[in-house]
């Protein structure tokens, strides 16, 4: 065990650096950027250093700290991380500086004098409370996390965005979560009486409960996490605040906070209610199933650019809830490896997407086509990150589709069969959109836009660069990530829920 | 004598004093009538204390006394106040705070 | 029907030596396309040319392979593991390369042609000023075929497949501002990911049913399945395999892929990608030999396209969708092979070979035309080319001489066995899809005669303005070599190939069957007299420079046999309207359910606020309620 509180610092460092933010002039905006910028790459240098300390393949949970907060009833600051979360903190890490860098230009860009230094300690305001949230291993401790990092976000979308109707979606996406959030809570009361005065999620993951009370606490955290993920048919905030925050934002909002949906089905929903999961896996499969087709043809019927994004996101998810679900380790390090590549394939394009709506001002599709003649390097890191989105092999995603639907398909052939319309759909959606903005004649009102005539800046290079390099990289050879999942959710799988593989039928056989 | 007397008394005061906040619209009346439901209370209090032979109602009569002085010096203030400002005393003119 | 005769279980020998090093093949190509892509205009001047030589180097190393696998005795393979992809569980799926003889002679045909088309296309590309960015994509697509045919199991064989699908919409819309290119290049992704899915369910199914999706596994373990199984696997991988070799029913993209430079067509869409479909099912043909019904679904599809294309290519008049269908047609000649099964394998296999000579020869060829009468492709327009372009008149001629299957050129050692094997499949299909085969060849006769005479002879009917004339060495090298290639590679192959095939194919006893070998040339020897006959005399005078009014066959014929049609009609506009309906759907329903349940709560809090009257009186009776209230339950609970 590494004595160097990694996840300690890296819970509280951003917290610490959006406090000096806040106080920050507003006149100071650049160098409140230049600080912001330091201050997540110490954190990122951070993360590795806890990837470098985590030993894939020893204990499950690792890097442990724990320290006293309520003692009265049980609930203590205890942070450690397991292979799936190491890998979201990873993420976290990763991207909030490319987030960063890619929000040079865009608080400046939005009509009022907003402040900057505001807007980058909202940033990483919530990069500490994401991690928290991944890291907390109390259960009060990731409620108290996964509340709290509505309120930056809320005020991201709803200072910072980007059209008329921001502050609608800000207050949807608030009051969204909310609900989800309070079914959870009334669950998380409910599993503190039930299972013993704890907090603790290694007791709790001991506890017996009644079938009721076991079905009934699932579902609490269930919804949660499904407004959050989003699941069909909780997704409608998802498209308007995609739509409405500033690209960077968005961006963070659907590769990094939605995936705390998915990783609380898995880290408690599936190991504190291992019967109730069992019971309500088919509910979840239907309901993961639908959003993988009608999330890819609501993306075909879009018009808008960022809510096309989000719809694509909502299929993606889709493929994670039945790759969760299936119960099968392929599955199941499948969509915890979606999860991360998600974040990569789907952020690259968020941010991409906001580069081409900050140079038009507009992101509807109608008011592009043909811009590939005008910025051909932006229409091709587009295109790389649409191939991404649809799972080309050599970009990362594939495998991560590939073990889902090979796991699903071991188990559920019918669901896995559906399942695999969707990657023709995502084919569909990507490759319209691409040919909608960036093929066939030019529309000759971008010759009257001056930004449209340049170029992918350096800065920007910066932002996709690593992000590109890095699905290449996990696209050709994802056994490093893979190797410091599959303990994790094997872990999950056989310790908590009681399940094994299905052996081969012809093996079956013999 | 039969400390429920001051039962009775001190329900009778608090009846008295809270159809007073209820039907008057002087609001100096109403003030009275709530100082009349106060010290109602108090009797309360004293007899409880008194019957249970230990000193506590008699202290949270204090502590009562001592917020009802209190009550007094703002509330005064606030009726002068908007007397000043309305030339009246009645509290269904003072009706701004509402849907 | 079943007649292979596996001796032993198949088993890949671990490479060694210089056979090790395998894995250069496409990291070269891949190698140099990145430093043309990283690179962007810097490398304009000479990124052509690093283009050319990353192919020809790696032409030269796989001909180095190729004679060190001659000289292994034995198991004639090496298999490298480079590294392990996804290990996940009981799945071990590694980055896994095998050369065998199959593989090795993919390997040569796809470098060696590619880098006679990449030589041309040096000329032909010559003036346009995305030359840097065609050889970036053009030398990605040689790593992705690379690696297609180098796998050693399935999801190897998956990523150069979609590898290859890839480069094929880069370069089907490599001229992105037309958006005809645009759509062709999206059609073809499109209908390439259905089959796709299907191959991508195929493997599924291997990893549930046998618990592997390495070659080896999966044949040595297909006789443990039912037959049942078989044939569902063996039915997802041939809706893979039709979608990339635009078989039926999803032959519809790849004349429309024809919107691309003609090197792109050479090279894709006739020599190598679209007979990825053929190397799909011959690499499994352990699972298509065990399941009688499959093979007749993969001979019925041959048979249908190779008559589709056959019956197309006679009414088109553009001179690339005239060979892009021909080329539908004799793909279907392959499936028929590798679907009759057994011997009939190796000689799709070598049919395979041949047609990426002649059918690589002649696009060139078209391309050459292209280029000296200002890109006009209407072979209404062309005529009495052969005094202007006298080196494309006899490479074009030579091609057209081995497509049709005159002796000695390749066609007729190919693909008259073929036909053979097809009259001798046992019962009255063996009728069917003989006769079917020998049809098809009659009219591959006659339209490609069409498409030389008008081209070539008969008077000129050019626009103005057209000064045809020969292109340069360049271009001209190329096709001399294809040429050579068309007239030899029959002879050269028919019977070495075949032998060299036999570890992976299957060792064949000499079959007898009803028909005689003689007897079906001769046979096919007529028909072929017949169409080449009707093509001249019908069109040594030209033909009307507009299209005329004809009969329904004509005119269903010019419509593709309204396979557009028919995709727009049940997939294209009940998508859109679905679509459409889904997103109001979201709007209005379930949106609408969120909005109404919001709109309600504010509502009832809108009425509920009207309890604040403004008035104290009010305010202190709901007090004096609520405390009686409070007094109550209180005095309801200890009175109890």
């Amino acid at each position: 065990m590494s004595k160097f509180p990694f996840l300690t610092l890296l819970v509280t460092l951003p917290l610490l650096g959006a406090l000096i933010l806040a106080f920050f002039p507003r006149s100071a905006g650049e160098l409140a950027k230049r600080f912001a910028l330091v201050w997540t790459l110490v954190v990122f240098a951070l993360t590795v250093g806890a990837w470098l300390a985590f030993k894939a393949g020893g204990d499950r949970f690792q890097l442990k700290d724990d320290y006293p907060w309520i003692p009265q009833w049980g609930v203590r600051f205890t942070f450690e991380v397991d292979g799936i979360a190491l890998v979201m903190v990873a993420l976290i890490g990763l991207l909030v500086p490319l987030i960063v860098v890619a929000s040079w230009k865009t608080v400046e860009a939005l009509d009022g004098n907003r402040s900057v230094p505001a807007y980058f300690a909202l940033l990483l305001a919530l990069q500490g409370m994401m991690i928290g949230v991944f890291a907390a291993s109390d259960v009060l401790l990731f409620y108290v996390f996964f509340e709290a990092m509505l309120v930056p976000m809320y005020f991201l979308i709803g200072s910072y965005g980007s059209h008329q109707r921001r502050q609608y979606a800000a207050v949807k996406f608030f009051l969204y979560s909310l609900v989800g959030g309070l079914f959870m809570l009334a669950a998380v009361i409910g599993l503190w009486v039930l299972g013993g005065n704890t907090f603790d999620w290694h007791t709790l993951v001991e506890a017996e409960f009644t079938t009721w009370a076991e079905r009934w606490m699932f579902l609490g955290f269930f919804v949660a996490f499904a407004i959050k993920a989003p699941f069909f048919p909780f997704h409608t905030w998802l498209p308007d605040a995609g739509s409405a925050a500033p690209a960077p934002a968005a961006a963070l909002l659907v590769a990094v906070m939605d995936k705390v949906g998915t990783f609380g089905i898995l880290r408690y929903c599936l190991s504190l209610f291992p019967n109730a999961s069992k019971y309500f896996a088919p509910l979840a499969i239907a309901l993961a199933l639908v959003g993988i087709i009608y999330g890819a043809l609501l993306a075909v019927g879009q018009n808008d650019l960022k809510r096309l994004v989000s719809y694509t996101s909502i299929a993606h998810f889709g493929f994670i809830g039945i790759g969760i679900f299936a119960f099968t380790t392929q599955a199941g390090s499948g969509a915890v490896l979606y999860m991360l590549n998600h974040g990569l394939a789907t952020g690259l394009l968020f941010l991409v997407v906001g580069f081409l709506v900050a140079r038009r001002g507009s992101a509807s599709i109608k008011d592009f086509g043909g811009a590939g003649k005008l910025v051909p390097w932006l229409s091709g890191v587009f295109f790389i990150a649409g191939m991404a989105s649809l799972a080309l092999p050599g970009t990362s995603p594939f495998v991560s589709e590939f073990l889902v639907l090979l796991g699903v398909f071991a188990v559920n052939k019918t669901v896995a069969v559906i399942a695999t319309l969707g990657i023709v759909l995502a084919a569909a959606y990507v490759l319209w959109m691409y040919q909608r903005t960036m093929q066939g004649t030019l529309n000759p009102a971008l010759n009257e836009v001056p930004a449209m005539k340049k170029d992918l800046s350096v800065r920007e290079l910066a932002v996709v660069a690593p992000l590109i390099g890095l699905i290449l990289f996990l696209g050709f050879y994802p056994k490093p990530v893979l190797d410091v999942i599959n303990p994790a959710v094997q872990a999950t799988f056989t310790q908590d829920l009681g399940v094994s593989d299905p052996a081969p039928k012809s093996e079956a056989k013999k | 004598m039969d400390p429920s007397y001051y039962i009775v008394l001190s329900a009778a005061l608090f009846t008295i004093g809270a159809v007073g906040v209820l039907i008057r619209r002087n609001a100096i009346v109403v003030f009275m009538c709530i100082e009349l439901m106060l010290n109602a209370a108090n009797l309360a209090l004293i007899t409880f204390s008194r019957m249970n032979g230990s000193l506590d109602g008699q202290i949270m009569a204090f502590f009562v006394m001592v917020v009802a002085a209190a009550e007094v010096v703002i509330g005064l203030a606030i009726i002068m106040s908007i007397f000043r400002t309305r030339r009246s005393a009645s509290v269904d003119d003072a009706n701004l705070l509402k849907y | 029907m079943d007649n292979i005769q596996y001796s032993a279980a198949v088993e890949y020998a671990a490479a060694s030596g210089t056979l090790s090093s395998i894995w250069l093949l496409f990291a070269i190509p891949l190698a140099s396309a990145a430093v043309l892509f990283l690179l962007g205009r810097r490398a304009d001047k000479w990124g052509h040319l690093l283009g050319v030589a990353s192919v020809v180097a790696t032409f030269v190393l796989g001909l180095v392979y190729f004679f060190q696998l001659k000289g292994l005795s034995g198991n004639r393979s090496a298999e490298v593991d480079l590294f392990s992809f996804m290990p996940v569980g009981s799945l071990k799926v590694d980055f896994g390369l095998l050369l065998d003889p199959l593989s090795a002679v993919f390997v040569l045909l796809i470098t060696g042609v590619g880098s006679l088309i990449h030589i041309y296309a040096v000329g032909y590309m010559a003036h346009d000023p995305g030359r840097r960015r065609f050889f970036a994509f053009f030398n990605l697509f040689i790593a992705a075929m690379l690696l297609l045919v180098l796998g050693n199991n399935y999801v190897m064989l998956y990523f150069g497949w979609e590898g290859v699908g890839l480069a094929s919409y880069l370069l089907i819309s490599f001229f992105f501002d037309k958006p005809s290119a645009a759509t062709a290049g999206k059609k073809a992704f499109l209908m390439n990911r259905v089959g796709d899915a299907g191959f991508a369910i195929a493997m599924f199914l291997m990893f549930a049913q046998l618990g592997s999706v390495n070659y080896d596994d999966v044949f040595n373990g297909v006789n443990q399945l039912t037959q049942g199984t078989v044939l569902v696997m063996g039915l997802l991988l041939l809706l893979g395999a039709c979608g990339k070799s635009g078989q039926f029913p999803l032959q519809a993209w790849l004349p429309d892929a024809m919107e691309g430079p003609t090197p792109v067509s050479a090279l894709i869409h006739a020599a190598t990608m679209v007979t990825a479909g053929v190397y799909l099912i011959a690499r499994s043909n352990a699972v298509f030999s065990a399941n009688a019904t499959l093979q007749t679904v993969v001979v019925s599809i041959g048979a249908l396209t190779l008559l589709i294309g056959c019956v197309i290519g006679c009414a088109k008049d553009d001179i690339k969708r005239v060979l892009a269908y021909s080329t539908v047609s004799q793909i279907g000649y392959m499936f028929l092979g590798v679907g009759l099964g057994g011997a009939a394998y190796a000689l799709a296999i070598i049919h395979l070979l041949a047609h990426g000579f002649f059918k690589a020869g002649m696009f060139l060829g078209a391309g050459s035309v292209m280029h000296g009468m200002q890109d006009q492709v209407d072979i209404r327009r062309f005529g009495g080319l052969w005094k202007y372009m006298k080196i494309t008149w006899i490479t074009f001629g030579l091609g057209y001489v081995a497509i049709i299957g005159l002796p000695p050129l390749s066609g007729f050692f190919t693909k008259d066995p073929i036909i053979l094997a097809a009259f001798n499949r046992p019962g009255w299909t063996g009728w069917l899809f003989g006769g079917a085969a020998l049809l098809g060849a009659g009219l591959t006769a006659f339209y490609m005669t069409r498409l030389f005479v008008l081209t070539f002879h008969g008077p000129k009917r050019w626009t103005d303005g057209q000064h045809p004339h020969e292109s340069p060495a360049v271009m001209t090298v190329p096709l001399v070599l294809l040429a050579v290639g068309s007239v030899a590679s029959g002879f050269l192959m028919s019977t070495s190939v075949v032998d060299w095939l036999t570890p992976v194919l299957g060792k064949h006893a000499e079959e007898h069957g009803r028909l005689g070998h003689w007897t079906v040339t001769g046979m096919t020897m007529a028909v072929v007299a017949l169409g080449l006959a009707a093509g001249v005399l019908l069109f040594r005078k030209g033909t009307a420079l507009e299209e005329q009014p004809a009969g329904p066959v004509v005119t269903a014929a010019r419509n593709n046999l309204y396979a557009d049609t028919f995709n727009e009609l049940v997939f294209e506009l009940p998508g859109r309207y679905l679509t459409r309906a889904l997103v109001f759907l979201d709007n209005r329903g379930i949106d609408g359910v969120v909005n109404g349940l919001a709109a309600m709560v504010g509502g009832g809090s809108g009425r509920l606020r009207r309890a604040q009257t403004g008035y104290v009186r009010s305010y202190a009776l709901s007090m004096l309620g609520g405390a009686l209230l409070v007094v109550a339950a209180l005095m309801a609970v200890t009175l109890g």
